[in-house]
């Protein structure tokens, strides 16, 4: 995985609560069987009309939002399945970070996995972000993973909080699985005490 | 003495392989189900870096997204090329990886969330996972079950663990008995009223109280079923009678001495008197009307007997969202629920798709025929399932009210095989999402229980049941 550094960049405002996962990436986008390619599909239904052309009311499609790499998102961002697809699409359009004042749970997991951050802000600041991503292009905050702190573009400073294993990984790129494996010999041991407790497992 | 504990915490602890300083654990996890939309990427990612399954033996694959659910479905024709491609990997992976598999062809094929509890995968006390939110499902035999992500999926698939921070504990109380016409679907979406789809977040909910105790197993996995619409990592209830009931003589779960030990262990999976909850919702029974959805979130409910809300009803953000589904739903703020005319009913899904749910929406249907002009199917929750419903008389009776009988999958639940909505239709269904987009593009959904969409079935517009009973 990538590591995560200091991002600067633009931030799109997308005020709507509960964007669920069928709005990020739609089922018909899910029948791929590869992790890449599908940021051109990300919201697909609000982007593009029946006829691929694109919506040009879309945040995204606005002139000021087409290289953004923050979304500061309304209440409960990334509600619904557990389609790991909606991460995929956010990160293959160039989505980095993501504000919002709550996620759904699984989503929220699912983003680190990809070398995104998802930061969770008490309301008043995620309106402030909000207001300030409404500045559009010329507005450009910086996430500060290191020193957990986003400044918005007239130099307002957020601190924000993130688990510290969750940081660990993305700072340092890290892959769980490897991480996870090598902790073989708990497992293995695990197991074997687990089939004399539980033998019916 | 040590500390009262949850039933979240006994099987959290059960379950511990390891923790760091930070309260990160690698959680064990006892079954591992599969579908194949979320899993060809993670079974390439083991084959990429030259990993195998670990636990190929609690790992248990079934097709169940893309399937067709007509009758020729085993002509490759009634599939498009990328689903085909999709349920052809998993039948390769299940196959290369040794895994447990339930092909298109099996009769035990069907929505993995069925096939898990019916095949005695599912017992209680265990950790379940899959790449699916739905998993909360299995919660209701006192399994920690929750859907996972593809690289989750992989995590497990190549280690059977995963890397957890612990939840925290919700009660969810429903107290006293529920009225006639009233049921478990009712409850579920009751809650998320109450709570809100963000409501659980961050928590595991126990759901407990007379009116809980009193439903089958079928009606619990309903109940569990929709956790996740509340934001809950995952719902459970306490193992009693009923669930040890279930569970016996299943193929995979215990027999003989087994099944006693097991036992012996599954009476101990309860809350202790005096444990901690994080947060507590009461709903009183008896105040549970039929609900149904009016918008485009779960939490969009209210009691048939209601009237579609104004955006104005609504304070910040839910604002401009109510506003935004009234407008994608074709409503009028103040419209009766019951005037809101409907041109199809599915009757599925993992959360309505078992044997229970088919019978409470025959007993509706008997002897009645649907709508004119209705389009209506019924899609039972897997092959068994359909199988005892022809069985028992109920296939007849949907066919004579003018239902379609289907095979077993998700169909139009999330609508990613051929069953989906036109734009413009509205449909009641027995599903678990109202999402923009969710059965088709532009199409409209209401949730119901199987009772209701019956009755809405042959009436055209949402009703209420009790008036048909």
């Amino acid at each position: 995985m990538e590591k995560f550094e200091t991002v600067t960049g633009i931030a799109a405002p997308m005020p709507l609560v509960n964007i669920d996962t069928d709005m990020i990436i739609p089922k018909i986008f899910l029948k791929t069987i590869k992790r890449s390619g599908l940021g051109v599909n990300l919201f697909d239904e609000m982007r593009y009309d029946r006829q691929g052309n694109e919506i040009p009311d879309f945040v995204l499609n606005k002139p000021q939002y087409r290289e953004a790499s923050i979304l500061v998102a309304g209440d409960n961002f990334g509600c619904g399945s557990s389609r790991e697809h909606a991460p995929w699409a956010l990160a293959d359009f160039g989505i980095k970070v993501i504000i919002s004042t709550s996620f759904a749970d699984i989503f929220y997991n699912n983003s680190f996995k990809n070398g995104m951050l998802p930061i969770v802000l008490p309301q008043e600041q995620v309106d402030a972000l909000m207001k300030d991503a409404e500045k559009g292009a010329n507005a450009r905050m910086t996430v500060d993973l290191e020193n957990q702190i986003i400044t918005s573009s007239d130099g307002v400073e957020f601190p924000f909080e993130v688990d510290a294993f969750k940081k660990h990984c993305l700072l340092n790129g890290l892959d769980d699985i490897g991480l996870t494996m090598e902790k073989e010999s708990s497992i293995t041991a695990f197991e074997g005490a687990a089939a004399q407790a539980r033998p019916w497992v | 003495m040590t500390a009262p504990k949850t039933l979240y915490d006994k099987i959290w602890d059960a379950h511990v392989v390891d923790q760091a300083d930070d309260g990160t654990c690698l959680l064990y996890i006892d079954r591992h189900l599969v579908h194949e939309v979320t899993s060809p990427q993670a079974f390439e990612g083991l084959r990429m870096a030259g990993r195998k399954v670990r636990a190929p033996e609690k790992t248990i694959a079934v097709p169940d997204h893309n399937v067709p659910t007509t009758l020729d479905r085993e002509d490759p024709a009634t599939m498009t090329e990328d689903s085909r491609i999709q349920v052809a990997a998993l039948d390769k992976n299940a196959k290369e990886f040794g895994i447990n598999y339930y092909p298109v062809t099996d009769v035990r094929q069907g929505i993995v969330h069925i096939v898990g509890p019916e095949q005695g995968w599912t017992l209680p006390g265990m950790t379940v996972v899959c790449g699916d939110s739905h998993t909360a499902t299995h919660g209701a035999f006192g399994a920690l079950a929750h859907g996972i992500g593809t690289s989750e999926v992989e995590h497990v698939l190549a280690t059977q663990t995963l890397i957890q921070k612990k939840s925290k504990n919700m009660k969810v109380e429903i107290t006293g008995k529920l009225r006639p016409g009233v049921t478990a679907k009712d409850i579920t979406l009751a809650v998320i009223g109450a709570t809100g789809t963000g409501g659980g977040t961050g928590y595991v909910i126990e759901y407990c109280g007379e009116a809980i105790r009193d439903l089958s197993m079928e009606g619990r996995m309903t109940v569990c079923n929709m956790a996740i619409e509340g934001g809950a990592r995952a719902g459970l209830i306490a193992p009693d009678e009923t669930t040890y009931e279930y569970v016996k003589g299943r193929p995979h779960a215990p027999k003989g001495a087994q099944f006693e030990a097991a036992l012996a262990w599954w009476k101990t999976l309860f809350t202790d008197e005096g444990a901690h909850f994080d947060k507590v919702v009461t709903l009183k029974g008896e105040e549970i009307e039929p609900v149904v959805t009016w918008g485009t979130s779960p939490e969009d409910v209210l009691p048939i007997s209601g009237v579609v809300p104004a955006p104005e009803d609504f304070k910040g953000g839910k604002i401009e969202a109510a506003r935004r589904s009234i407008e994608y739903m074709g409503l009028t703020a103040g419209q009766k629920l019951t005037d809101i005319a409907i041109d199809t009913v599915f009757i599925g899904s993992c959360t309505n798709g078992r044997i229970e749910d088919l019978r409470a929406a025959a007993a509706i249907l008997k002897g009645k025929k649907i709508k004119d002009g209705m389009r209506a199917m019924v899609v039972p929750g897997s092959g068994l399932v359909r199988a005892q419903a022809e069985e028992e008389g109920l296939a007849d009776i949907f066919k004579e009210a003018g239902f379609e009988w289907r095979m077993a999958g998700c169909s139009m639940c999330l609508a990613m095989n051929p069953d989906q909505l036109a734009e413009g239709e509205r449909c009641a269904s027995t599903s678990n999402r109202n999402f923009e987009g969710r059965q088709g593009y532009k199409g409209r959904t209401h949730l119901v229980s199987p009772a209701m969409a019956a009755a809405a079935a042959i009436t055209g517009h949402l009703t209420d049941v009790r008036e048909l009973m």
